[in-house]
Formats: structure tokens, sequence, C-alpha cells
């Protein structure tokens, strides 16, 4: 019984809790976010209540967390692909609204010059207006009144006004004062000398446009643009987020600014992924060849050394050598210098930048294809060898015509998901090189060693005008490519479940 | 050992032998390097593999002391070195037993029950498991804007936001831990449950107790994973006392800022203990990491 009280009781609260967040989201507009958390409540619900779906009750917690942070950020990012999400266009159309409906600019023609008197009960506004003069109750001027009252008055306050250098201490606090008269008016602090009104920067009209009232110029909401424009096509930053279509993708074909840097780091991309596996893969291949060789002696010592690189953490075998590689400090360097007498530019040279980023893969990721070949190798039964030798074959022989053929079918599948993993080998570009050397004349941050995920990264977090869109339409051709290479994968290897 | 052997024999094996432990010095030069590196006084310095002028400058500042140089100058530690790496074990901990409890449960019921939908839900684990979260950063980041105006301790720049978005990557582990489940035979399960235990009972109180190699190697595998996870941390942490190691260590390298000896220092302090977890149990993490791929 109690039991039942308290499942129920713990189920309750998180539902409770749940709606709570929905209703927030709901409140806030975020109409995206509420009916994720609503479907992913109703369907926690449904589970854990339904008595057939037993099961899926083990199942739940990790596919909805997978649900949660894998396989929607993945339909997000589509979805931002198709807008102009970026540091210019981040705000709903309501939002923009609000934002410039809260502006204000203050005005030439009420203006009060005004003379700051400390008094026993505080400071005290004295201004001087044409035809009225207008004082402030006693003040602190600690920071903390933000409104207050301007009422009429026709004598100064006793005493000889504070000097401007006082003044000049009390800045900040005099400028956060709003001074309320009595026909409404605001006034704030225009200069060191001077209070003026303060008007509303726009007035909305019914039919959705906004005018100036400074310049008198009205601004017409453009929902294909995102952005308020005026007649002659001034825009109003801040703009919203709309629907922008296929035109990031488009971007991407027809503007030469991207089309260059992207093709050339989508060609870098592809040789990358390709000359890593083929390197780790060779070099993983020929140790573990001399590490199943009956006649090693050694073996552990061996194994445990070779295999060092992959125990290191990755981020922390980069960074080390990121600097050893330093043109000026690095150990690499100082050893190039004293045999050959050269110092290579190894950051700022594209060609010799890349020759680095391969060295140090291969470095990263031969241990991992000695350990997966020599589990392979194990498999093939040893007469096969036997029998080549009888035939008079030597180590090459019996590496291209029995070993290979014999684990290239299990290796496939292996070898496909480390070009996958290469491909989006965002950690090693950001480490090492951060994408440098900078390609030229793009419009967008891209480097000659970046990886396509990395260039994403840049574009979206990077770079100042933060274009988010663009940055999802080329994670989504990214995922495009991911997701084939994994079909094509769950193909070869024959998975059952 | 084979029957037939060529006389050129004995010349390979030697050959073997030299070139293994030639590739093995190039190998571990990087590795030998660093810790070189971090005994040597400055941050500029440069000469031999065996430091003239040891110097503990660079390891009193890795463990937070402020370092007192022969001048009497007073160099304060740069960065919170470990602070990082405590929020990078808290982290990592925390994930780990998550990541642990839940892939258990799921990969119980994905290897003993039957349920609609079970090939298909499996298949697209594996599918999506290879979707790296880097590319949906822009969304992961909205999504805990969105979730930390609400819930504060869920949002940027905390923690919570960081060992939650590693839940994501659990197929993996659910793979591994199912492909030992399906190897252990169910007929004792069976048998108690004909005497009366529920599913539940069955799972905790005799599949549990025979798995415990796997999951023990999950946890370590869901823990260096997390430990050494990069681009959501770097984008879902800001302030430095919050970053974990992974997103801090590169503090030290900045162009205007090359602390090189400081780093080594850091590195070594670490990166050692991991190292050491690693090669404590490769040949089962290695076995964890392969069998998602290829075993059914």
């Amino acid at each position: 019984m109690m039991r039942i009280i308290l499942k129920w009781g713990v189920l309750a609260a998180l539902v409770g809790m749940a709606l709570y967040l929905i209703l927030a989201l709901y409140a806030q507009q975020e109409f995206v976010f509420a009916m994720l958390f609503l479907v992913l409540t109703a369907s926690a619900v449904f589970v854990f209540v339904h008595k057939k779906l037993y099961a899926h009750r083990y199942i739940f917690p990790a596919i909805a967390g997978m649900g949660l942070f894998v396989i929607f950020p993945l339909m997000y990012t589509v979805g931002i692909g198709f807008t102009n999400y970026s540091a210019s266009n981040l705000l709903s159309f309501e939002q923009v609204q609000d934002n410039l409906m809260d502006r204000t600019y203050q005005s030439d023609s009420i203006r009060y010059d005004y003379g700051l008197y400390q008094t026993d009960a505080g400071y005290v506004v004295y201004l001087e207006g044409e035809h009225q003069d207008l004082v402030t109750p006693p003040l602190e001027l600690d920071g903390s009144e933000a409104s207050v009252p301007a009422l009429p008055a026709s004598k100064r306050p006793a005493g000889e006004s504070l000097a401007m250098r006082d003044i000049i201490q009390l800045r900040s606090n005099l400028g956060s004062l709003n001074l309320l008269t009595e026909d409404g008016r605001e006034l704030s602090m225009a200069s060191l000398r001077s209070f003026a009104a303060i008007h509303d920067q726009y007035t909305l009209h019914d039919n959705g446009s906004i005018t100036n009232n400074q310049t008198d110029v009205t601004y017409f909401p453009d929902h294909d643009t995102g952005f308020y424009r005026s007649a002659d096509g001034d825009s109003l930053s801040p703009g919203w987020t709309v629907n922008i279509g296929w035109d990031n993708y488009l971007k991407v074909v027809s503007d030469p600014t991207i089309r260059g840097p992207f093709f050339e780091i989508f060609v870098w991309t592809l040789s990358f992924a390709v000359a890593t596996v083929v390197f780790t893969l060779a070099l993983g291949l020929l140790l573990a060849n001399l590490l199943q060789w009956d006649q090693i002696r050694g073996k552990g010592f061996y194994r445990t050394m070779l295999i060092l690189p992959y125990a290191v953490p990755a981020f922390i075998s980069i960074l080390v050598f990121k600097g050893l590689f330093n043109q000026n400090f690095g150990e690499i360097n100082l050893v190039l210098e004293g045999l050959f007498g050269m110092r290579p530019d190894w950051f700022s040279d594209p060609a010799l930048a890349r020759t680095m980023i391969l060295i140090v893969n291969t470095w990263l990721g031969y241990p991992y294809m000695m350990l997966l070949c020599m589990g392979l190798l194990q498999a093939i039964p040893r007469d096969l060898y036997e029998a080549s030798a009888m035939d008079g074959a030597g180590p090459v022989n019996n590496l291209f015509n029995v070993t290979l053929p014999l684990i290239i079918k299990p290796l496939m599948p292996l070898l496909i998901a480390s070009f996958a993993f290469n491909f989006n080998n965002f950690v090693l570009i950001a480490l090492l090189t951060g994408g440098a050397p900078d390609i030229i004349g793009a419009s967008t941050p891209a480097g000659t060693t970046d990886l396509l995920v990395s260039y994403t990264y840049r574009i979206a977090f990077q770079d100042s005008g933060q274009n988010f869109g663009l940055a999802a339409a080329i994670a989504t051709a990214i995922f495009l490519v991911v997701g084939a290479l994994s079909l094509i994968n769950l193909k070869l290897s024959k998975v059952k479940v | 050992m084979a029957m037939v052997q060529p006389r050129s024999t004995k010349y390979r094996v030697l050959a073997s032998h030299l070139g293994m432990l030639g590739f093995i010095v190039i190998i571990l030069f990087p590795l030998l390097m660093v810790i070189s590196i971090s005994f040597r006084s400055g941050n500029f310095a440069s000469g031999s593999l065996l430091p003239e002028n040891p110097s503990l400058e660079h390891w009193y500042l890795a463990l937070g002391i402020p370092y007192t140089g022969e001048d009497g100058t007073v160099t304060q530690p740069p960065f919170p070195v470990l602070l990082w790496l405590w929020n990078s074990i808290k982290i990592a901990v925390v994930s780990a037993v998550l990541i642990l409890a839940l892939s258990t449960t799921s990969a119980y019921a994905f290897a003993r029950m039957r349920f609609a939908g079970k090939g298909f839900v499996l298949k697209s684990m594996l599918i999506f498991q290879m979707f790296p979260p880097v590319l949906s950063l822009v969304a992961l980041y909205a999504l805990f804007d969105k979730i930390g105006n609400h819930v504060g301790w869920l949002g940027l720049n905390t923690h919570g936001a960081v060992i939650v978005a590693s839940l994501g990557g659990m197929a993996l582990h659910i793979w591994t831990i199912k492909g030992y489940f399906d190897s252990i035979d169910r007929s004792l399960e069976e048998a108690a449950i004909v005497d009366g235990a529920t599913t539940w009972q069955a799972f905790r109180y005799i599949l549990l107790p025979l798995s415990v190699p796997i999951l023990v190697v999950v946890f370590i595998l869901a823990f260096i994973m997390t430990i050494m996870e990069y681009p959501m941390a770097s984008v879902l942490l800001v302030d430095t006392d919050k970053l974990t190691l992974a997103v801090g260590a590169q503090q030290y390298l900045y162009e205007q800022n090359y602390l090189w000896g400081d780093f080594a220092a850091a590195a070594v302090l670490s990166g050692l203990p991991i190292t050491l977890i690693f090669l404590y149990c490769q040949k089962w993490i290695v076995g964890g990491l392969t069998a998602g791929g290829v075993k059914g």
C-alpha cells in the first residue's frame, strides 16, 4: 500500500514539475520547446500507467534521453537551417516589437539646466525651465533611486550649487534618475549640465508599421527578411527570425565567398578522413601482424607501449602536440633545426599544417586499429599460413593473399565508423589548429585545416555574426553524409536484434 | 611454432624487434618530452630530455601552491587545475552512474523481453549514435538556455546541463550490456520466475550479480568518455571556476599567454591517473568499444 502511494506520489510530483515547465515555456511563446516537453511527459505517463507497456518502462528513460539530446537537437538544427536565425535576427517578432517600443530619445526642445545642491536632508536637483522651475525632494544619490517626482518651485535651495567636479563624481547615479513632472513628462540627464524630456522613439500604427518620432520615417515589418524596413530600404536592428526557405543552401552554392571555402573544406575533410583511415590501418595492421608473430618475445611489453597513445586522454595529447610543434618554442622544431637546420612553420603554412594534423591523428588513431586487427587476426586459422609457407609465400604475399581478404569483411564496418568519426573529428581541429591558417577571401570564418564540422562550429559560435542558420544548413548536409554512412554500416555489419 | 621456417627468419625477428623499439621511441617522444618539460624552470626554456636544472616550479603551480622563485618573486597559479580536475571527476562520476543505471535497465528489456518495435529501436540507436553532438550544438545550446530560464540548475553554465547532456550517448553502452546479457543463460531467471519472482526481482537478484564485470567496464568507459568530452562542455560552461579539465587545459597555450611549462605539469598531473585507469582496463574497454559496432 505504501509503495503504491509512494509510486503515484512521485509520478504526480514529476508530472506537476513537467507541467509547470511546459506552461512556463508556453507563456514565453517557446512553442517548440513546450511541445517537446509535452510530448515527453505525455509519453512518460502513458508508458508508466499502461499495464501492457511494462517492458517499455525499462527502456523509456534511455529512449527519452536520446530523443531529448540527440534526435530533437538534430531535427531542431535541420529546422534552423531554413531560417535566418543569427546574431542580427535572434528574437521573435513580438520581442523585436517590444524592444523597439521600449526605446526612447531625449527631446531637443524641452531641456532644463540644473544645479545640484547639498542640503541637510540630502541632495536636491533644481531644474531651471523657461517658464517653470522644478525641484526634487532630497535624495541620497546612492544609485538606489530611480523614479522621483520633480515639483514646481520658485526659489532655489539655499547655498551654492555643487561644483562640476562633484557632479562628475555623482554622474552615474544622476544618470539613472528618472524625474516625473506633474504634467506626466519624464526627464532624464542629457548632459552634465542639463536634463531633458524623454519621448518614445517609435509609435506603433494599427497596420503594424511604426514611425520614428524623431525623423518621421515610417518602417513596415518585412516578414521575408525579418526586419522593419522603410521605403528607402533602411532596416532597423534588431531583426527577428523568419523562415527563409532554401536561401542558406543557395548561399553555399552561389555566394563565391562561401562556395569557395566550403568546397575547399569539403575536399580537405574527405581527404583527411580517408588518409587517416588508410594511415592508421596500415600502421595498425603492420604492428598487429608483428605482435601476432610466434617468434617475437616480450609481446606484453610491446603491446602496452604501443597502446599508450590511445590511453592518454586525447585533449591532453593534442595540446601536447600543439606545444611541441610550436614554431618558436616547440621541441620538434628544435630537433629539426639541430639535425637539418630548418624551422618549418607548422601553423601558418597550409600544407605543413595539414601534414601536422595527419601526423598527430595517425599517432592518436593507430592503436585502435592495431587492437581491432589483433582481434581479427587471432580468428584466422594458423594452417592457412602453413599452407602458404609450403608454397613458398613470403610475408608480403601472406598479407595480401591470406590476411587481408580474410579480415577485410569484418573490418569494413569498423573502417566506415572510423571514417565517420574522423569526418567529424572536431576536437582534434579545435584544440590543435583551430582551423588556422585562414582561407583568404572568405566571408565567414574558414580555415585551410578546418573540417566541415569545425567550420560550422566557427560560423555559429566564433564569428561575430553568429550565423546559426547557415551553420545549421551545413550541419544538415553533414547529417545526410553521416546518416548514409551509418545506414551502409548497418547493412554491412548485418546487425541482428 | 610453425613447421616450415625460412632461413632468413632470425634476421627478420631481429629487424622486427629493432623496428618496433625504434617506433616506440618515436611514439613515446612527445610523452617523455612533456614530463621533462614539466620539471624545467620557466615557460620558454629549451634543453635536453633530462632537465639540467630540475625545478618543481610548475608542479607547485599545478597543485595550486604559489611558487617562490630563487630571486624571491612569487608566482601565483595561473589556473585552478585541481578545481578543473575535481569538476571533471564530479561530472564524470555522476554521469557514469546515471548512464550505468539507465542503460542497464534498458539493456535488460532489450535482452530479455519481447515488445513492439524492439528491433527498430535498437537499430535506430545504432544509427543515431553516429551523429556527433557537436553538429547540433546550436540546438542543444538553445535547449539548455530555455530550460535554464525555469530550472536553474539545468541552465547554461551549470554542471547539471553537462551531466544531463551526456545521457544522449547511451546507445553504445546499451548495446555493450545487451551483448553481455545475451551471453548469459536465461534459464536461471526463468526458474526464479516460475518460483514466483517478479521480472524486476529476477533482474535485480539474479542477472545483475552475474553481470558485475560488464557493469564495471561500462562505468569506466562512460567515466572516461565524459572526462574527455570537449565540444558540449566548451559551449555550455563559461566561468573559469566551472570549467572541466578538457575545456580549461587549452587556456595554457594561447598565443598571447603561452605557459608551456605550467601546461606540462598540469597535463601530467591530470593525464596520468586517466592513462593508468585506461591501461589497467584496456582489454575490457576495447572489447566494449568494438562490441557496439559488430556484435549483434
